[in-house]
């Protein structure tokens, strides 16, 4: 219980603190040294977890576990990506802004103080969302996370993003409250007086009124899956995506839509539990093969690298939820996804953010030559491209096999090919984009110099997506399996 | 008994609420204003003259007066007085008075258009659009009270226990009393729909409708509409205060009471509001419409 | 005590009737924000004899919140924004209160479809606040000034807050704040937006941010 208190609660008081800090210097120091503290105490979690109640309000339990870990490697490479970026931004932001006098009002605080103590509270309200074992809980944290990444994405001031943030707020927003509803209605499907702890709901799970639970059930995973970016709720997320800063880009793609997933774990959870499993993974996997289906659509002929990789979000939460529709060995495999996908996802965004601040633009067709211009970049592009289309021997390989072993050794092989076909296409679809992006004569002359701080994290994630698809440590598949008994799978 | 009575007082007296509704105007307006009984002269003077024709009118433009006194005097029958009986009493006979006003009303439009003038085509248009949204509200208000009196005869339905009798009813009939007194200052072109003394075409809805008919006719069309603004404060009183204790003749008066009572507050209605845009009136009658829906839904238990 | 919530309920209905058809923004906010805060009494209202401090301080937090609190930093967006004044409709006044009635009649045919587990509830409190729920909604969508969005938004959490006062009789403290706390901060925020909004295009007009999209022709 301390363990979760201080894991949300350090990321929160830094928060809160960085708005206050004046200087840069000290300010940036503390998103680094807080998504240290934090890395450290998931490691510390991992050393010794700590046991809690069933009807504990917050729980580290596998799950959580698993999904703070991938959330807390990423967010501490984003941050010290944001290190570089920040600095960018300061150096091209001093010049634009002298003509720009009317600051004082409440409403334009410094840009990047707004922007550190967002990041924290972002990680503190996503962390409170994963480990939140009580569904109100939960609906508080899942809106805080919104609230907390939407000045996140208006870090730029454009117009642009300005839309963008209107729609992701406003989308978002009456998705949660409609998953609001469902919660209400779980109430009223427990009846008189219902705690509403996960724990305690599904030790009661045959008592729960199915109808009610049924509506819950639909309604929280419109809510949660609009948050989450589940085709057809998506209509926010490739706007989000390509307009945010791309370090910011990384974190919604790679750690906020899986806390969102962890929100709808927690419905599954107590889905199979109250004897309505199949109902529940028959939806995740209409959900999910939607999802594939219209997010290979959009990803052939993208214009636009950032939505494209927005698109590709849409495709790997529709490969999340459908692992876990299809039940069985594929939970393992839907798990083990959402960390191939969160590392590869936050590898391409830093990515794309090295090659937009190279080439200035967001057009495909106005990158080319990265290899020559950004030799850094480009090559990682191409590492990027291959470990988020799930080829050999990237982390991404192991558990898209997993999940179409599973669909075939059920029987379902109408699934099974779709399944491959559409990942096909979206392979055909990324691959033509970025080989054109990475070869190819570049327009421009000259190379660019790039500093470290933009290409060491993503080499860093490339190298743990590579290492976890070849080895995977003894702790992690004991916890894997741990974790997937919860959703009725087996390992 | 009593039943006869109020029959044969509506007869009598109908054409005393108009004049009671100016009255109340004028005392606001601080006028001395007309006489109470005002429409009675303007009726005999009517009668006493002969009738002009338009030679495009057919037989229809004659018999729409006519239908204009016999519907409401038909719906009137069915009516209950203060909880004595109505004369007649049959399951199902709030249909029968919705359709006999239904009737009057296509009378009235068919007449309208009949004359081929223009502008009786726009009222009669405005007419019918009105009592498209007025119709659905006052059917609605009156199954909630049949439902909640379990009976589909407006005998019980309007002569059930009423608020003074039981306070959980309260919000049940505020509700139906509210729908029906917006229908009535639609169905009878009171003020925040229809001006009654406006002079002008454009912006009129019953007075335009009525406006090539001359001496008997206009006294009979003039005549039906105040029995039918009798008929629906009947309704309301009823509403509101049937299931009061007492004998058969306390409770009929009081029920006479509350009709020149709702004359009163239509007059005051008048006075405090200005005439809706016409796009507005529709407004109204939906928030009718919402009550008695709500009222419907109060009563399903 | 019955007769009062039905009381609340008419009123409910009528505040949406009013949103449906009120063609100003600022009639809108009161009219959303006075909904709100008679929200706030209905808890005291459905379970008089659980007059504990845990109540009273939840209807005072929410009355505060949504009568106070809501309506001042919505005016002051409008104010600072100096956005228009009219709502601009997509869909019209009068279909707008056809569909107030049409989601009344939705909401109770739905309520007889899932019969609440708390029996002595009000009848009308489940068809009032889905109705509700449905008339937020559709103002969200039929509405194009930012703002009006927010007003929606308002409606759809009263409509969803009505519900949970049935069926949550006695939910946790800190949940219950945790929620207000958040729809708190959503106003603030939505408000800072249009206030952005506003300042970057001159408008507040939802349609017309309409820049982000795919195949531009």
């Amino acid at each position: 219980m301390m363990l979760c208190l201080l894991l949300v609660g350090v990321p929160a008081l830094a928060g809160v603190l960085a708005f206050a800090l004046r200087a840069a210097l000290p300010r940036r120091a503390l998103l680094i040294g807080a998504a240290l503290a934090h890395a450290g105490l998931v490691a510390s979690a991992w050393a010794k977890r700590p046991a809690a109640a069933p009807e504990a309000w917050l729980a580290l339990d596998a799950t959580a576990l698993w999904f703070v870990t991938i959330t807390s490697v990423l967010f501490l490479t984003a941050s010290v990506y944001a290190l570089g970026y920040l600095r960018r931004d300061a150096a091209t932001r001093s010049h634009e802004d002298e003509d720009d006098p009317d600051d004082d009002s409440i409403f334009q605080p410094v840009p990047e103080a707004v922007f550190c103590g967002c990041l924290l509270l972002f990680l503190a309200a996503m962390t409170l969302t994963i480990m939140s074992r009580h569904f109100g809980l939960l609906w508080v944290a899942m809106e805080a996370t919104t609230l907390a990444s939407a000045p996140l994405i208006y870090f730029h001031r454009s117009p642009r993003s300005l839309e963008a943030t209107w729609k992701y707020l406003l989308i978002c927003s009456v998705g949660i409250a409609l998953a609001l509803l469902g919660t209400f209605f779980l109430a009223a499907a427990a009846g008189e007086g219902a705690d509403l702890t996960l724990g305690a709901l599904a030790r009661g799970g045959a008592r729960l009124d199915p109808r009610w639970l049924k509506a819950a059930a639909l309604l929280l995973l419109v809510g949660y899956g609009t948050k989450m970016g589940l085709a057809p709720l998506h209509a926010w997320l490739p706007d989000a995506h390509s307009e945010a800063p791309s370090v910011v880009s990384a974190l919604l793609s790679g750690t906020l839509l899986n806390a969102a997933w962890v929100g709808i774990l927690r419905l599954h959870e107590l889905c199979v539990a109250a004897g309505l499993g199949d109902f529940s993974r028959d939806l995740l996997l209409l959900f999910g093969l939607v999802s594939l289906a219209v997010a290979a659509l959009f990803i052939i002929g993208q214009r636009d690298y950032k939505r494209l990789l927005a698109y590709s979000s849409v495709e790997h939460m529709g490969l999340l939820a459908l692992g876990m529709g299809l039940g069985g060995a594929a939970v393992t495999g839907s798990l083990l996804h959402a960390a191939g996908h969160s590392l590869a996802k936050g590898l391409l965004f830093l990515t794309a953010g090295n090659l937009l601040a190279a080439f200035r633009s967001k057009k495909v067709a106005d990158v080319r030559g990265a290899l020559t211009v950004t030799p850094a970049s480009g090559a990682l592009l191409l590492v990027g491209l291959f470990a988020i289309t799930g080829a050999p021997p990237f982390i991404t390989f192991v558990s898209e096999l997993m999940i179409v072993r599973a669909a075939i050794a059920d029987g379902r092989w109408l699934v099974a090919a779709l399944y491959l076909v559409l990942l096909a296409i979206v392979f055909i679809g990324m691959a033509a984009i970025f080989l054109r992006m990475a070869l190819g004569a570049p327009s421009k002359d000259g190379r660019k110099p790039e500093s470290r701080l933009a290409w060491w994290p993503p080499l860093a994630l490339a190298i743990l997506a590579g290492v976890l698809g070849v080895f995977l440590p003894g702790p992690l598949t004991d916890l894997l399996r741990e974790a997937a008994q919860a959703f009725g799978g087996t390992p | 008994m009593v039943a006869l009575g109020h029959v044969l007082l509506a007869l009598v007296a109908a054409p005393l609420l108009p004049g009671l509704i100016n009255r109340v105007k004028s005392v606001f307006a601080g006028r001395r204003g007309p006489p109470v009984l005002q429409l009675y002269f303007d009726l005999a003077k009517l009668l006493r003259k002969g009738a002009v024709y338009s030679r495009t009118t057919t037989w229809v433009f004659r018999t729409s007066p006519l239908v204009g006194v016999a519907a409401p005097l038909l719906a009137l029958v069915l009516v209950p007085a203060g909880g004595a009986a109505a004369l007649v009493a049959f399951p199902g006979d709030l249909l029968l008075m919705a359709y006999a006003l239904a009737l009057a009303r296509f009378f009235l439009v068919l007449a309208a258009l009949d004359t081929g003038s223009s502008f009786e085509g726009m009222g009669a248009s405005r007419e019918v659009a009105f009592s498209a949204l007025a119709e659905p509200a006052f059917l609605l208000a009156l199954a909630a009270m049949a439902r909640q009196a379990h009976s589909p005869s407006l005998t019980d339905a309007l002569g059930a226990p009423t608020a003074l009798s039981d306070l959980g009813l309260l919000p049940l009939l505020l509700l139906v009393a509210t729908a029906l007194l917006l229908v009535l200052l639609v169905e009878n072109a009171r003020v925040p729909v229809d001006d009654p003394n406006t002079h002008l075409e454009l912006t009129m809805i019953h007075e335009v409708l009525i406006l090539d008919y001359s001496g008997p006719d206009l006294a009979l069309a003039l005549y039906g509409a105040s029995l039918k603004l009798w008929l629906f404060s009947a309704i309301l009183s009823d509403v509101l205060l049937a299931g009061l204790p007492g004998d058969v003749w306390l409770r009929g008066a009081a029920h006479l009471t509350g009709i020149i009572a709702i004359a009163g507050v239509v007059g005051v209605v008048e006075s405090c509001m200005a005439r809706l845009r016409m796009v507005r009136v529709p407004h109204l009658l939906i928030a009718a419409g919402a009550f008695a829906l709500l009222a419907l839904c109060v009563g399903v238990r | 005590m019955e007769a009062l919530v039905h009381v609340l309920m008419v009123f409910l209905i009528l505040a949406n009737l009013r949103l449906l058809g009120g063609t100003r923004l600022n009639v809108c906010i009161v009219t959303v924000a006075a909904q709100g805060a008679v929200l706030g009494l209905l808890p005291l209202l459905l379970h008089p004899l659980s007059l504990t401090r845990h109540a009273l301080t939840i209807a005072l937090a929410a009355v505060v919140l949504k009568g106070g609190l809501f309506p001042w930093l919505l005016k002051r967006a409008l104010r600072q924004a100096g956005v228009q004044r009219e709502v601009a409709p997509y869909v019209g006044f009068t279909p707008s209160m056809f569909f107030g009635v049409l989601a009344l009649g939705l909401g109770a045919a739905l309520a007889r479809k899932l019969p609440l587990p708390a029996p002595d509830a009000s009848p009308l409190l489940v068809p009032v606040a889905l109705a509700t729920m449905l008339t937020g909604l559709f103002l969200i969508v039929a509405r194009r000034q930012a703002l009006m969005q927010v007003v929606g938004y308002l409606a759809l959490e009263n409509g969803i807050f009505a519900f949970g006062a049935v069926v949550m009789k006695e939910a946790p403290l800190l949940v219950e704040m945790g929620i207000l706390l958040d729809i708190f901060v959503a106003v603030f925020v939505m408000g800072i937006m249009v206030f952005h909004i506003s300042r970057e295009f001159d408008h507040t007009d939802t349609e017309r941010l309409s820049e982000l999209k795919d195949w531009t022709p």
